[in-house]
């Protein structure tokens, strides 16, 4: 059994899911904090 | 802990702490993701797939790292009803969530050509994914909670009772000896060899800033809307 596509695989799950967890948190911190200044500046 | 009661306090460190942990995590999980790939020797036993070693092993601590910074938190509540612990329960569980879930696939796709099965109900498996669930819950429960305007007690209650499966999923390996391998990394040594095991800390160290970099970021957003939601209030009143 070739090992290299369950290491690539496990890899891409790993790097897919870390990326999609801070790309999360940084737009939804960008977003509060956007609308917080906005609402500040009113 | 309590001199970060105050979240003006906590936001001018979490503010620059954000970046800091993105880039050093950044740098350290691609120097140690590549170094896991290409410059180590493959296992005499496992072959190339022992690789998958330097991603399932921080999923792994940080699945429950994750839960015991939600006891921690719950306790903080509960006990001295620190003002920003509800904030950083909410924050860290989809954290937590993520890792045990990273944990679960990576060791499911690591299992197929190693033990020749996607998946058994094996005692590290099967309580690593009732953390999994046990997340799920949380975030679950907190939401409902914060939706209704509630302190965050029930959720802490429950932050509190779940931490009673870390040390279920720590020592699974000894009290069912299934297919899970035993404990290979201690606090004294490993029985790893350390041509394979040196990139393994700048992956741990790395995910582990990327973790808290992301905690961080959730902290923000929740107190940034928290700011807006008095501020709205505060207009309707008006």
């Amino acid at each position: 059994m070739n090992p290299w596509p369950f290491v690539i695989a496990a890899y891409v799950v790993a790097i897919a899911l870390t990326a999609a967890l801070l790309l999360w948190a940084f737009a939804s911190m960008r977003r509060a904090e956007a609308a917080a200044d906005d609402l500040k500046r009113k | 802990m309590h001199a970060l009661a105050n979240p003006a306090r906590f936001l001018r460190i979490a503010r620059p702490a954000t970046s800091w942990l993105l880039l050093l995590g950044l740098a350290l999980a691609v120097a140690g993701v590549g170094a896991g790939l290409t410059l180590t020797p493959p296992d005499y036993l496992q072959g190339e797939t022992v690789r998958i070693l330097y991603i399932h092993v921080p999923s792994a601590w940080l699945g429950m790292a994750g839960w015991l910074g939600i006891a921690v938190a719950s306790i903080s509540q509960i006990v001295w009803r620190h003002p920003l612990a509800a904030v950083a329960g909410r924050a860290v569980a989809p954290a937590g969530a993520t890792f045990a879930a990273t944990c679960l696939i990576t060791g499911s796709i690591w299992g197929r050509p190693t033990w020749g099965t996607w998946w058994e109900w094996d005692g590290r498996l099967t309580s690593m994914l009732v953390l999994f669930f046990l997340y799920l819950g949380y975030i679950a429960l907190a939401s409902a909670e914060r939706e209704r305007g509630g302190e965050g007690r029930i959720a802490a209650l429950y932050g509190l009772a779940g931490a009673i499966n870390l040390p279920i999923i720590h020592y699974s390996v000894l009290w069912w000896r299934t297919l899970h391998q035993g404990e290979s990394i201690g606090l004294t040594g490993s029985s790893i060899d350390n041509s394979i095991l040196w990139p393994l800390p700048l992956t741990m160290v790395g995910f582990t800033c990327l973790f808290g970099a992301a905690v961080l970021m959730r902290m923000r957003a929740e107190l940034a809307e928290a700011k807006v939601e008095a501020r709205m209030r505060r207009m309707g009143r008006a």
